[in-house]
Protein backbone atom coordinates (compact mmCIF):
# COMPACT_ATOMS: atom_id res chain seq x y z
CA UNK A 1 0.00 0.00 0.00
CA UNK A 2 1.25 3.41 -0.89
CA UNK A 3 1.75 6.24 1.89
CA UNK A 4 -1.28 7.95 -0.15
CA UNK A 5 -3.56 5.13 -0.12
CA UNK A 6 -2.87 4.95 3.24
CA UNK A 7 -3.74 8.44 4.29
CA UNK A 8 -6.63 8.89 1.92
CA UNK A 9 -8.30 5.18 1.86
CA UNK A 10 -7.90 4.48 -2.12
CA UNK A 11 -6.17 4.93 -5.17
CA UNK A 12 -5.12 8.54 -6.46
CA UNK A 13 -7.80 7.98 -9.42
CA UNK A 14 -10.80 7.80 -7.01
CA UNK A 15 -9.75 11.20 -5.87
CA UNK A 16 -9.60 12.37 -9.45
CA UNK A 17 -12.87 10.94 -10.51
CA UNK A 18 -14.46 12.72 -7.29
CA UNK A 19 -12.41 16.37 -7.30
CA UNK A 20 -14.13 16.34 -11.20
CA UNK A 21 -17.89 14.86 -10.22
CA UNK A 22 -17.34 18.06 -7.51
CA UNK A 23 -15.78 20.40 -9.98
CA UNK A 24 -18.91 20.02 -12.30
CA UNK A 25 -21.66 20.30 -9.40
CA UNK A 26 -19.71 23.40 -7.75
CA UNK A 27 -19.32 25.10 -11.59
CA UNK A 28 -23.12 24.44 -11.59
CA UNK A 29 -23.80 26.06 -8.34
CA UNK A 30 -21.56 28.95 -9.04
CA UNK A 31 -23.48 29.81 -11.87
CA UNK A 32 -26.44 30.36 -9.02
CA UNK A 33 -24.29 33.14 -7.70
CA UNK A 34 -26.30 35.89 -8.54
CA UNK A 35 -29.86 34.08 -8.82
CA UNK A 36 -32.01 35.43 -5.47
CA UNK A 37 -33.35 32.05 -5.63
CA UNK A 38 -30.21 30.77 -5.42
CA UNK A 39 -30.87 29.43 -1.85
CA UNK A 40 -34.13 28.25 -2.23
CA UNK A 41 -32.99 25.18 -4.88
CA UNK A 42 -30.19 24.58 -2.40
CA UNK A 43 -32.59 24.01 0.19
CA UNK A 44 -34.82 22.21 -1.89
CA UNK A 45 -31.99 20.39 -3.87
CA UNK A 46 -31.09 19.32 0.11
CA UNK A 47 -34.29 18.91 1.10
CA UNK A 48 -36.16 16.09 -1.26
CA UNK A 49 -33.08 13.73 -0.21
CA UNK A 50 -33.66 14.37 3.61
CA UNK A 51 -37.56 14.31 3.01
CA UNK A 52 -36.85 10.79 0.96
CA UNK A 53 -34.60 9.14 3.47
CA UNK A 54 -35.83 10.54 7.00
CA UNK A 55 -40.01 10.84 6.50
CA UNK A 56 -40.51 9.10 3.33
CA UNK A 57 -38.64 5.63 3.96
CA UNK A 58 -39.45 5.02 7.38
CA UNK A 59 -42.95 5.51 6.40
CA UNK A 60 -43.28 2.99 4.15
CA UNK A 61 -40.66 0.64 6.36
CA UNK A 62 -42.85 0.96 8.98
CA UNK A 63 -46.32 0.32 7.48
CA UNK A 64 -44.34 -3.02 5.63
CA UNK A 65 -43.34 -3.81 8.98
CA UNK A 66 -46.56 -3.88 10.96
CA UNK A 67 -48.56 -5.34 7.57
CA UNK A 68 -46.18 -8.46 7.56
CA UNK A 69 -46.26 -8.92 11.77
CA UNK A 70 -50.48 -8.72 11.04
CA UNK A 71 -50.50 -10.90 8.17
CA UNK A 72 -47.74 -13.60 9.82
CA UNK A 73 -50.41 -13.69 13.04
CA UNK A 74 -53.19 -13.89 10.56
CA UNK A 75 -51.38 -16.81 8.55
CA UNK A 76 -51.96 -19.40 11.05
CA UNK A 77 -55.59 -19.42 10.30
CA UNK A 78 -55.95 -18.65 6.92
CA UNK A 79 -54.52 -20.96 3.93
CA UNK A 80 -53.28 -18.12 1.37
CA UNK A 81 -51.03 -15.60 2.52
CA UNK A 82 -52.35 -12.22 2.78
CA UNK A 83 -49.48 -9.55 3.07
CA UNK A 84 -48.65 -9.08 -1.01
CA UNK A 85 -52.70 -8.65 -1.34
CA UNK A 86 -52.53 -5.66 1.03
CA UNK A 87 -48.71 -4.19 0.33
CA UNK A 88 -49.54 -4.75 -4.01
CA UNK A 89 -52.36 -1.98 -3.80
CA UNK A 90 -50.85 0.10 -0.85
CA UNK A 91 -48.07 0.62 -3.41
CA UNK A 92 -49.60 1.24 -6.48
CA UNK A 93 -51.93 3.94 -4.40
CA UNK A 94 -48.56 5.32 -2.60
CA UNK A 95 -46.99 5.64 -6.09
CA UNK A 96 -49.48 6.95 -8.37
CA UNK A 97 -50.12 9.44 -5.22
CA UNK A 98 -46.65 10.61 -4.91
CA UNK A 99 -46.61 11.11 -8.79
CA UNK A 100 -49.74 12.86 -9.70
CA UNK A 101 -50.08 14.65 -5.88
CA UNK A 102 -50.47 18.52 -7.16
CA UNK A 103 -53.46 17.46 -9.18
CA UNK A 104 -54.97 15.52 -6.32
CA UNK A 105 -54.52 18.12 -3.51
CA UNK A 106 -55.42 20.99 -6.21
CA UNK A 107 -52.27 22.41 -5.77
CA UNK A 108 -50.96 25.17 -7.98
CA UNK A 109 -54.96 25.49 -9.14
CA UNK A 110 -54.40 29.05 -10.55
CA UNK A 111 -51.67 28.17 -12.74
CA UNK A 112 -53.17 24.82 -13.85
CA UNK A 113 -56.32 26.88 -15.03
CA UNK A 114 -54.09 29.46 -16.47
CA UNK A 115 -52.32 26.61 -19.12
CA UNK A 116 -55.39 24.42 -20.00
CA UNK A 117 -58.71 26.31 -18.89
CA UNK A 118 -59.46 23.75 -16.58
CA UNK A 119 -59.76 23.46 -13.03
CA UNK A 120 -57.95 19.94 -10.62
CA UNK A 121 -61.61 19.35 -9.17
CA UNK A 122 -61.65 15.71 -10.95
CA UNK A 123 -58.34 14.34 -9.92
CA UNK A 124 -59.08 13.89 -6.37
CA UNK A 125 -61.96 11.32 -7.07
CA UNK A 126 -60.18 10.13 -9.87
CA UNK A 127 -57.32 8.79 -7.73
CA UNK A 128 -59.79 7.41 -5.00
CA UNK A 129 -61.68 5.77 -7.91
CA UNK A 130 -58.40 4.26 -8.86
CA UNK A 131 -57.10 3.03 -5.24
CA UNK A 132 -60.71 1.49 -4.72
CA UNK A 133 -59.90 -0.60 -8.52
CA UNK A 134 -56.14 -1.54 -7.06
CA UNK A 135 -57.82 -2.71 -3.60
CA UNK A 136 -61.23 -4.42 -5.19
CA UNK A 137 -59.47 -6.38 -7.85
CA UNK A 138 -56.51 -7.69 -5.37
CA UNK A 139 -59.08 -8.59 -2.80
CA UNK A 140 -61.07 -10.38 -5.69
CA UNK A 141 -57.95 -12.26 -6.64
CA UNK A 142 -57.18 -13.00 -2.90
CA UNK A 143 -60.86 -14.17 -2.67
CA UNK A 144 -60.53 -17.03 -5.96
CA UNK A 145 -56.91 -18.31 -5.03
CA UNK A 146 -58.75 -18.95 -1.28
CA UNK A 147 -61.37 -20.51 -3.10
CA UNK A 148 -59.37 -22.28 -5.39
CA UNK A 149 -57.10 -23.87 -2.43
CA UNK A 150 -59.97 -24.50 -0.39
CA UNK A 151 -61.59 -26.47 -3.12
CA UNK A 152 -58.18 -28.17 -4.26
CA UNK A 153 -56.99 -28.49 -1.10
CA UNK A 154 -53.73 -27.03 -1.61
CA UNK A 155 -51.71 -24.42 0.09
CA UNK B 1 -9.29 0.23 9.45
CA UNK B 2 -7.24 1.40 12.07
CA UNK B 3 -4.58 2.80 9.88
CA UNK B 4 -6.91 5.79 9.76
CA UNK B 5 -7.67 6.30 13.29
CA UNK B 6 -10.86 4.80 13.22
CA UNK B 7 -11.56 2.21 16.05
CA UNK B 8 -13.61 -0.98 14.85
CA UNK B 9 -16.77 -1.10 17.25
CA UNK B 10 -16.12 -3.09 20.38
CA UNK B 11 -17.47 -6.90 19.97
CA UNK B 12 -20.80 -7.34 20.40
CA UNK B 13 -21.64 -3.59 20.16
CA UNK B 14 -25.02 -3.39 17.92
CA UNK B 15 -24.30 -0.64 15.49
CA UNK B 16 -26.70 2.74 16.20
CA UNK B 17 -29.42 2.94 13.53
CA UNK B 18 -32.09 1.12 12.16
CA UNK B 19 -31.99 -2.58 11.75
CA UNK B 20 -32.37 -3.90 8.09
CA UNK B 21 -34.42 -7.36 8.17
CA UNK B 22 -35.60 -7.25 4.31
CA UNK B 23 -34.00 -10.60 3.31
CA UNK B 24 -34.32 -10.20 -0.66
CA UNK B 25 -31.87 -7.19 -0.35
CA UNK B 26 -28.61 -7.65 -1.38
CA UNK B 27 -25.94 -6.68 -4.32
CA UNK B 28 -27.46 -8.29 -6.76
CA UNK B 29 -31.14 -6.78 -6.79
CA UNK B 30 -29.24 -3.79 -6.14
CA UNK B 31 -27.12 -4.34 -9.41
CA UNK B 32 -30.13 -5.40 -11.57
CA UNK B 33 -31.83 -2.43 -10.99
CA UNK B 34 -29.04 0.08 -11.20
CA UNK B 35 -28.71 -1.11 -14.90
CA UNK B 36 -32.31 -0.39 -16.08
CA UNK B 37 -31.11 3.04 -14.55
CA UNK B 38 -27.72 2.76 -16.39
CA UNK B 39 -29.27 2.40 -19.64
CA UNK B 40 -32.44 4.39 -18.61
CA UNK B 41 -31.27 7.97 -16.85
CA UNK B 42 -28.79 8.43 -19.39
CA UNK B 43 -31.27 8.57 -22.10
CA UNK B 44 -33.31 11.13 -19.86
CA UNK B 45 -30.65 13.25 -19.45
CA UNK B 46 -29.37 13.35 -23.49
CA UNK B 47 -33.24 14.13 -24.49
CA UNK B 48 -33.29 16.29 -21.75
CA UNK B 49 -30.31 18.69 -23.06
CA UNK B 50 -31.93 17.89 -26.85
CA UNK B 51 -34.75 19.59 -25.74
CA UNK B 52 -33.20 22.41 -24.24
CA UNK B 53 -30.79 22.76 -27.71
CA UNK B 54 -34.16 22.75 -29.49
CA UNK B 55 -35.37 26.24 -28.37
CA UNK B 56 -33.15 27.55 -30.43
CA UNK B 57 -29.88 29.88 -30.09
CA UNK B 58 -30.52 33.16 -28.38
CA UNK B 59 -33.69 31.67 -26.89
CA UNK B 60 -32.55 29.36 -24.76
CA UNK B 61 -33.45 29.01 -20.76
CA UNK B 62 -31.19 29.48 -18.85
CA UNK B 63 -29.19 31.83 -21.34
CA UNK B 64 -26.42 32.10 -19.38
CA UNK B 65 -24.95 29.06 -18.67
CA UNK B 66 -21.25 28.97 -19.19
CA UNK B 67 -19.56 25.68 -20.06
CA UNK B 68 -22.34 23.56 -19.21
CA UNK B 69 -24.07 24.10 -22.20
CA UNK B 70 -24.40 21.15 -25.24
CA UNK B 71 -21.99 21.35 -28.03
CA UNK B 72 -23.16 23.99 -30.40
CA UNK B 73 -25.59 22.14 -32.55
CA UNK B 74 -29.08 23.02 -34.67
CA UNK B 75 -31.86 21.13 -33.50
CA UNK B 76 -33.10 20.06 -36.75
CA UNK B 77 -36.54 20.97 -38.77
CA UNK B 78 -36.24 17.59 -40.14
CA UNK B 79 -38.34 14.83 -39.32
CA UNK B 80 -40.95 16.98 -38.29
CA UNK B 81 -41.54 14.80 -35.02
CA UNK B 82 -38.07 14.75 -33.83
CA UNK B 83 -38.93 17.77 -31.25
CA UNK B 84 -41.98 15.86 -29.82
CA UNK B 85 -39.61 12.04 -29.68
CA UNK B 86 -37.46 13.88 -27.59
CA UNK B 87 -39.85 15.61 -25.13
CA UNK B 88 -41.99 12.51 -25.39
CA UNK B 89 -39.03 10.41 -24.19
CA UNK B 90 -37.72 12.95 -21.64
CA UNK B 91 -40.44 13.31 -19.99
CA UNK B 92 -42.19 9.88 -20.74
CA UNK B 93 -39.34 7.50 -19.45
CA UNK B 94 -38.24 9.87 -16.66
CA UNK B 95 -41.71 9.53 -14.94
CA UNK B 96 -41.38 5.88 -16.06
CA UNK B 97 -38.19 5.46 -13.84
CA UNK B 98 -39.64 6.51 -10.83
CA UNK B 99 -40.57 3.21 -9.34
CA UNK B 100 -36.72 1.97 -10.57
CA UNK B 101 -35.11 5.16 -8.78
CA UNK B 102 -37.45 4.44 -5.58
CA UNK B 103 -36.79 0.56 -5.41
CA UNK B 104 -32.64 1.34 -6.08
CA UNK B 105 -32.65 3.86 -3.30
CA UNK B 106 -34.83 1.33 -0.95
CA UNK B 107 -32.21 -1.45 -2.32
CA UNK B 108 -29.48 0.43 -0.82
CA UNK B 109 -30.49 2.32 1.97
CA UNK B 110 -29.06 0.35 4.59
CA UNK B 111 -25.53 1.81 2.95
CA UNK B 112 -26.14 5.20 4.50
CA UNK B 113 -26.10 3.73 7.95
CA UNK B 114 -22.70 2.22 7.83
CA UNK B 115 -20.72 2.33 11.06
CA UNK B 116 -18.87 3.73 11.57
CA UNK B 117 -20.01 6.25 9.26
CA UNK B 118 -16.99 7.15 7.98
CA UNK B 119 -14.33 5.27 7.44
CA UNK B 120 -11.52 7.21 5.39
CA UNK B 121 -11.35 10.48 3.35
CA UNK B 122 -12.08 8.81 0.37
CA UNK B 123 -15.30 7.44 2.12
CA UNK B 124 -16.35 10.44 3.22
CA UNK B 125 -15.89 12.05 -0.18
CA UNK B 126 -17.63 9.07 -1.94
CA UNK B 127 -21.10 9.73 0.35
CA UNK B 128 -20.55 13.30 -0.27
CA UNK B 129 -21.13 12.57 -3.96
CA UNK B 130 -23.80 10.10 -3.05
CA UNK B 131 -25.79 12.88 -1.55
CA UNK B 132 -25.31 15.12 -4.57
CA UNK B 133 -26.54 11.74 -6.94
CA UNK B 134 -29.71 11.31 -4.40
CA UNK B 135 -30.42 14.82 -3.86
CA UNK B 136 -30.03 15.75 -8.02
CA UNK B 137 -31.92 12.50 -9.37
CA UNK B 138 -35.03 13.38 -6.57
CA UNK B 139 -34.48 17.05 -7.35
CA UNK B 140 -34.78 16.03 -11.06
CA UNK B 141 -38.04 14.32 -10.43
CA UNK B 142 -39.26 16.28 -7.83
CA UNK B 143 -39.39 19.69 -10.26
CA UNK B 144 -40.26 17.58 -13.17
CA UNK B 145 -43.24 16.10 -12.04
CA UNK B 146 -44.49 19.56 -10.33
CA UNK B 147 -43.57 21.31 -14.02
CA UNK B 148 -45.93 18.91 -15.72
CA UNK B 149 -49.04 19.08 -13.74
CA UNK B 150 -48.10 23.44 -13.31
CA UNK B 151 -47.72 23.23 -9.90
CA UNK B 152 -44.86 25.92 -9.20
CA UNK B 153 -44.81 25.67 -5.25
CA UNK B 154 -40.81 25.36 -5.11
CA UNK B 155 -40.79 29.36 -6.18
CA UNK B 156 -37.62 29.34 -8.41
CA UNK B 157 -37.14 29.02 -12.26
CA UNK B 158 -37.97 25.78 -13.24
CA UNK B 159 -36.06 26.04 -16.24
CA UNK B 160 -32.51 27.29 -14.46
CA UNK B 161 -33.01 24.81 -11.51
CA UNK B 162 -33.92 21.59 -13.36
CA UNK B 163 -31.40 22.37 -15.73
CA UNK B 164 -28.27 23.29 -13.90
CA UNK B 165 -29.68 20.09 -11.59
CA UNK B 166 -29.26 17.90 -14.18
CA UNK B 167 -25.45 18.43 -14.61
CA UNK B 168 -25.00 17.62 -10.77
CA UNK B 169 -27.14 14.48 -11.90
CA UNK B 170 -25.01 13.82 -14.85
CA UNK B 171 -21.61 14.50 -12.97
CA UNK B 172 -22.80 12.61 -10.32
CA UNK B 173 -23.90 9.69 -12.08
CA UNK B 174 -20.74 9.44 -14.29
CA UNK B 175 -18.63 9.20 -10.91
CA UNK B 176 -21.25 6.86 -9.25
CA UNK B 177 -20.80 4.56 -12.50
CA UNK B 178 -16.97 4.54 -12.64
CA UNK B 179 -16.75 3.43 -8.89
CA UNK B 180 -19.80 0.94 -8.69
CA UNK B 181 -19.26 -0.95 -12.18
CA UNK B 182 -16.85 -3.73 -11.21
CA UNK B 183 -19.55 -4.36 -8.22
CA UNK B 184 -21.79 -4.55 -9.71
CA UNK B 185 -21.31 -6.54 -12.97
CA UNK B 186 -19.38 -9.13 -9.78
CA UNK B 187 -22.80 -9.06 -7.99
CA UNK B 188 -24.39 -9.66 -11.60
CA UNK B 189 -22.21 -12.69 -11.97
CA UNK B 190 -23.33 -13.48 -8.88
CA UNK B 191 -26.58 -15.52 -9.29
CA UNK B 192 -28.16 -16.29 -12.58
CA UNK B 193 -31.35 -13.52 -13.73
CA UNK B 194 -32.73 -16.75 -15.49
CA UNK B 195 -32.33 -18.99 -12.17
CA UNK B 196 -33.54 -16.11 -10.06
CA UNK B 197 -36.55 -15.34 -12.42
CA UNK B 198 -37.87 -19.54 -11.94
CA UNK B 199 -37.28 -19.18 -8.33
CA UNK B 200 -40.59 -19.18 -5.91
CA UNK B 201 -41.35 -17.44 -2.73
CA UNK B 202 -40.95 -21.15 -1.03
CA UNK B 203 -37.05 -20.76 -2.55
CA UNK B 204 -35.98 -17.53 -1.96
CA UNK B 205 -32.99 -17.08 0.41
CA UNK B 206 -31.15 -14.57 1.37
CA UNK B 207 -28.10 -13.58 -0.83
CA UNK B 208 -24.57 -15.28 0.24
CA UNK B 209 -22.44 -12.25 0.47
CA UNK B 210 -23.00 -8.56 0.11
CA UNK B 211 -21.39 -6.27 2.79
CA UNK B 212 -24.18 -3.96 4.15
CA UNK B 213 -27.50 -4.39 1.87
CA UNK B 214 -27.53 -8.21 3.13
CA UNK B 215 -29.43 -8.39 6.08
CA UNK B 216 -27.34 -9.85 9.68
CA UNK B 217 -30.90 -11.23 10.85
CA UNK B 218 -33.15 -11.64 7.53
CA UNK B 219 -36.95 -11.45 8.35
CA UNK B 220 -39.01 -14.51 6.75
CA UNK B 221 -39.68 -13.78 3.07
CA UNK B 222 -42.64 -12.38 1.62
CA UNK B 223 -41.70 -12.34 -1.36
CA UNK B 224 -39.13 -13.64 -4.03
CA UNK B 225 -37.03 -11.32 -5.71
CA UNK B 226 -38.98 -12.32 -9.37
CA UNK B 227 -42.13 -11.08 -7.40
CA UNK B 228 -39.65 -7.59 -6.39
CA UNK B 229 -38.96 -7.01 -9.49
CA UNK B 230 -42.19 -7.88 -11.40
CA UNK B 231 -43.46 -5.24 -8.69
CA UNK B 232 -41.42 -2.84 -9.56
CA UNK B 233 -42.04 -2.75 -13.38
CA UNK B 234 -45.60 -3.25 -12.92
CA UNK B 235 -45.11 0.21 -11.34
CA UNK B 236 -43.33 1.40 -14.15
CA UNK B 237 -46.31 -0.05 -16.24
CA UNK B 238 -48.54 1.30 -14.28
CA UNK B 239 -47.12 5.12 -15.00
CA UNK B 240 -47.02 4.63 -18.82
CA UNK B 241 -50.00 3.91 -18.82
CA UNK B 242 -51.40 6.74 -16.90
CA UNK B 243 -49.28 8.93 -18.71
CA UNK B 244 -48.81 7.84 -22.39
CA UNK B 245 -52.65 9.54 -23.22
CA UNK B 246 -50.68 12.67 -23.19
CA UNK B 247 -49.22 11.69 -26.73
CA UNK B 248 -50.85 8.83 -27.88
CA UNK B 249 -54.54 10.38 -29.21
CA UNK B 250 -56.50 7.92 -28.78
CA UNK B 251 -55.31 6.49 -25.31
CA UNK B 252 -55.65 10.28 -24.32
CA UNK B 253 -58.51 9.47 -21.56
CA UNK B 254 -55.80 7.11 -19.78
CA UNK B 255 -53.97 10.02 -18.66
CA UNK B 256 -57.12 11.22 -16.58
CA UNK B 257 -54.39 12.34 -13.63
CA UNK B 258 -52.54 14.38 -15.51
CA UNK B 259 -53.90 17.78 -16.77
CA UNK B 260 -53.06 16.56 -20.88
CA UNK B 261 -55.38 13.69 -20.33
CA UNK B 262 -58.36 16.22 -20.50
CA UNK B 263 -59.04 18.12 -24.41
CA UNK B 264 -61.31 21.51 -24.54
CA UNK B 265 -64.63 21.05 -25.79
CA UNK B 266 -64.05 24.18 -28.43
CA UNK B 267 -65.46 24.70 -31.56
CA UNK B 268 -64.64 21.87 -34.28
CA UNK B 269 -61.13 20.98 -34.97
CA UNK B 270 -59.85 22.25 -32.02
CA UNK B 271 -60.25 19.46 -29.47
CA UNK B 272 -56.29 19.62 -28.29
CA UNK B 273 -54.75 20.82 -25.47
CA UNK B 274 -54.07 24.47 -24.62
CA UNK B 275 -50.88 26.12 -23.07
CA UNK B 276 -52.25 29.24 -22.42
CA UNK B 277 -55.84 30.50 -22.56
CA UNK B 278 -56.46 33.51 -24.50
CA UNK B 279 -58.22 34.71 -20.83
CA UNK B 280 -54.91 34.17 -18.98
CA UNK B 281 -52.56 35.67 -21.83
CA UNK B 282 -54.72 38.93 -21.12
CA UNK B 283 -55.63 39.01 -25.08
CA UNK B 284 -57.94 41.91 -25.72
CA UNK B 285 -60.65 40.49 -28.10
CA UNK B 286 -61.63 43.94 -30.36
CA UNK B 287 -57.89 43.76 -31.03
CA UNK B 288 -57.69 40.17 -32.80
CA UNK B 289 -61.38 41.04 -34.22
CA UNK B 290 -61.26 39.49 -37.76
CA UNK B 291 -62.42 42.80 -39.48
CA UNK B 292 -59.94 45.05 -37.30
CA UNK B 293 -57.34 42.20 -37.11
CA UNK B 294 -53.75 43.10 -39.46
CA UNK B 295 -50.76 40.98 -39.96
CA UNK B 296 -48.05 43.25 -40.33
CA UNK B 297 -44.45 42.30 -42.38
CA UNK B 298 -41.40 44.07 -41.79
CA UNK B 299 -37.93 43.80 -42.25
CA UNK B 300 -38.39 44.69 -45.97
CA UNK B 301 -38.11 47.88 -47.84
CA UNK B 302 -41.51 49.12 -46.86
CA UNK B 303 -43.73 47.58 -44.03
CA UNK B 304 -46.27 44.77 -45.46
CA UNK B 305 -50.29 44.68 -44.20
CA UNK B 306 -52.15 42.27 -44.72
CA UNK B 307 -55.55 41.28 -43.50
CA UNK B 308 -57.00 37.88 -43.09
CA UNK B 309 -59.23 37.95 -46.25
CA UNK B 310 -56.04 38.06 -48.06
CA UNK B 311 -54.36 35.79 -46.50
CA UNK B 312 -56.92 33.19 -47.06
CA UNK B 313 -57.39 34.13 -50.74
CA UNK B 314 -54.32 35.63 -51.20
CA UNK B 315 -53.82 34.07 -54.66
CA UNK B 316 -50.69 32.79 -56.81
CA UNK B 317 -48.32 34.92 -54.54
CA UNK B 318 -49.75 33.83 -50.99
CA UNK B 319 -51.17 30.13 -51.58
CA UNK B 320 -52.87 28.58 -49.23
CA UNK B 321 -50.48 25.02 -47.86
CA UNK B 322 -51.48 22.39 -45.76
CA UNK B 323 -49.18 20.77 -43.48
CA UNK B 324 -49.94 17.76 -40.91
CA UNK B 325 -47.41 18.60 -38.12
CA UNK B 326 -47.06 18.10 -34.29
CA UNK B 327 -47.60 20.69 -31.53
CA UNK B 328 -45.14 19.23 -28.87
CA UNK B 329 -44.93 20.99 -25.13
CA UNK B 330 -41.56 20.51 -23.39
CA UNK B 331 -43.88 19.36 -20.73
CA UNK B 332 -44.78 16.13 -22.46
CA UNK B 333 -47.74 16.30 -24.09
CA UNK B 334 -47.97 16.10 -28.04
CA UNK B 335 -51.14 16.49 -30.69
CA UNK B 336 -50.74 15.85 -34.50
CA UNK B 337 -53.03 18.09 -36.64
CA UNK B 338 -53.32 19.18 -40.03
CA UNK B 339 -53.04 22.96 -40.50
CA UNK B 340 -53.71 25.66 -42.87
CA UNK B 341 -52.06 28.63 -43.49
CA UNK B 342 -49.40 30.70 -45.77
CA UNK B 343 -45.98 29.37 -45.88
CA UNK B 344 -43.13 31.57 -43.95
CA UNK B 345 -41.20 31.63 -46.73
CA UNK B 346 -43.92 32.90 -48.88
CA UNK B 347 -44.60 35.97 -46.34
CA UNK B 348 -40.88 36.38 -46.12
CA UNK B 349 -40.75 37.06 -50.17
CA UNK B 350 -43.82 39.23 -49.91
CA UNK B 351 -42.14 41.39 -47.38
CA UNK B 352 -39.21 41.26 -49.41
CA UNK B 353 -36.57 39.58 -47.84
CA UNK B 354 -36.55 35.93 -49.35
CA UNK B 355 -33.73 34.57 -47.57
CA UNK B 356 -33.98 35.66 -43.96
CA UNK B 357 -31.77 34.73 -41.37
CA UNK B 358 -34.53 34.68 -38.61
CA UNK B 359 -37.85 35.65 -38.27
CA UNK B 360 -38.96 37.63 -35.00
CA UNK B 361 -42.70 36.83 -34.27
CA UNK B 362 -44.56 38.92 -32.12
CA UNK B 363 -47.76 38.22 -30.40
CA UNK B 364 -50.87 39.81 -28.80
CA UNK B 365 -49.70 38.09 -25.96
CA UNK B 366 -47.76 40.66 -23.25
CA UNK B 367 -45.86 37.82 -21.58
CA UNK B 368 -42.69 36.45 -21.87
CA UNK B 369 -43.76 33.64 -24.66
CA UNK B 370 -45.07 36.37 -26.77
CA UNK B 371 -42.15 36.95 -28.98
CA UNK B 372 -40.01 33.94 -30.92
CA UNK B 373 -37.36 34.37 -33.37
CA UNK B 374 -37.63 31.65 -36.20
CA UNK B 375 -34.60 30.27 -37.70
CA UNK B 376 -33.95 31.46 -41.44
CA UNK B 377 -33.56 27.41 -42.29
CA UNK B 378 -37.52 26.91 -40.48
CA UNK B 379 -38.84 30.32 -42.34
CA UNK B 380 -37.59 28.31 -45.52
CA UNK B 381 -38.88 25.39 -44.88
CA UNK B 382 -41.58 24.03 -47.23
CA UNK B 383 -44.14 23.19 -44.16
CA UNK B 384 -43.67 26.09 -41.65
CA UNK B 385 -47.11 27.88 -41.53
CA UNK B 386 -48.10 31.08 -40.34
CA UNK B 387 -51.68 28.65 -39.67
CA UNK B 388 -55.10 30.30 -39.72
CA UNK B 389 -57.22 26.86 -39.71
CA UNK B 390 -57.04 23.54 -38.01
CA UNK B 391 -58.53 20.43 -39.38
CA UNK B 392 -60.81 22.44 -41.93
CA UNK B 393 -61.89 24.81 -39.28
CA UNK B 394 -60.69 28.59 -38.17
CA UNK B 395 -58.44 28.12 -34.90
CA UNK B 396 -60.28 28.90 -31.87
CA UNK B 397 -59.52 31.53 -29.28
CA UNK B 398 -57.47 30.03 -27.22
CA UNK B 399 -55.45 27.70 -29.96
CA UNK B 400 -54.50 31.46 -31.51
CA UNK B 401 -56.82 33.06 -33.36
CA UNK B 402 -56.49 34.70 -35.86
CA UNK B 403 -53.17 33.36 -36.74
CA UNK B 404 -50.58 31.10 -35.23
CA UNK B 405 -47.18 29.91 -36.07
CA UNK B 406 -46.75 26.12 -36.87
CA UNK B 407 -44.03 25.37 -37.79
CA UNK B 408 -41.88 21.42 -38.09
CA UNK B 409 -39.97 19.75 -34.89
CA UNK B 410 -40.18 22.92 -32.52
CA UNK B 411 -41.51 23.22 -28.86
CA UNK B 412 -44.88 24.34 -28.94
CA UNK B 413 -43.99 27.18 -26.36
CA UNK B 414 -42.57 28.74 -30.28
CA UNK B 415 -45.81 28.28 -32.15
CA UNK B 416 -46.32 31.57 -30.94
CA UNK B 417 -50.57 32.48 -30.95
CA UNK B 418 -52.44 35.76 -31.44
CA UNK B 419 -49.45 36.56 -34.01
CA UNK B 420 -49.22 40.61 -34.27
CA UNK B 421 -46.40 41.26 -36.58
CA UNK B 422 -43.51 39.22 -37.81
CA UNK B 423 -39.81 40.95 -38.53
CA UNK B 424 -37.55 38.72 -41.47
CA UNK B 425 -34.18 39.93 -40.23
CA UNK B 426 -31.23 39.76 -42.73
CA UNK B 427 -28.82 39.18 -40.06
Amino acid sequence: MTRFTTVYGAGPGHLLLLVAGFAVAGYAALLLLDDPSALRILVWFVGVALVHDVVLFPLYSAVDRALTTVSGRLRRHGRIPIVNHVRLPLLASGLTLLVFLPGIIRQGEETHLAATGFDQQPYATAWLLLVAVFAGTSALVYVLRSAHAALTGDR
Amino acid sequence: MTETGTAPPPRGARPPGPRFRSPIRGPWLTAVLGVVLLVGLPVVAVTGLLDYVAYGPGQQIPGDVGLLRPPGIVFPSDPPWLFRLTQGVHVGLGLVLIPVVLAKLWSVLPALFVFPPVRSVAHLLERLSLLLLVGSILFESVTGILNIQYDYVFGFSFYTAHYLGAWVFMAAFAVHVVLKLPAAVRALRSRSLRAELRTPLSRTRPEETGGDLVAERPAEPTMSRRGALAVVGGGSLLIAALTVGQTVEPLRPLAFLLPRGRVPDGPPGNDFPINRTAAAAGIDRSAVDPEVWRLELAGGPAPVVLDRARLLDGGAELPLHTATLPLACVEGWSAVRTWTGVRLRDLAALAGVPTPASAVVTSFDPGGFGRAAVPGARVLHPDSLLALRVDGHDLSLDHGFPARIITPSTPGVHCTKWVRSIEFRRV
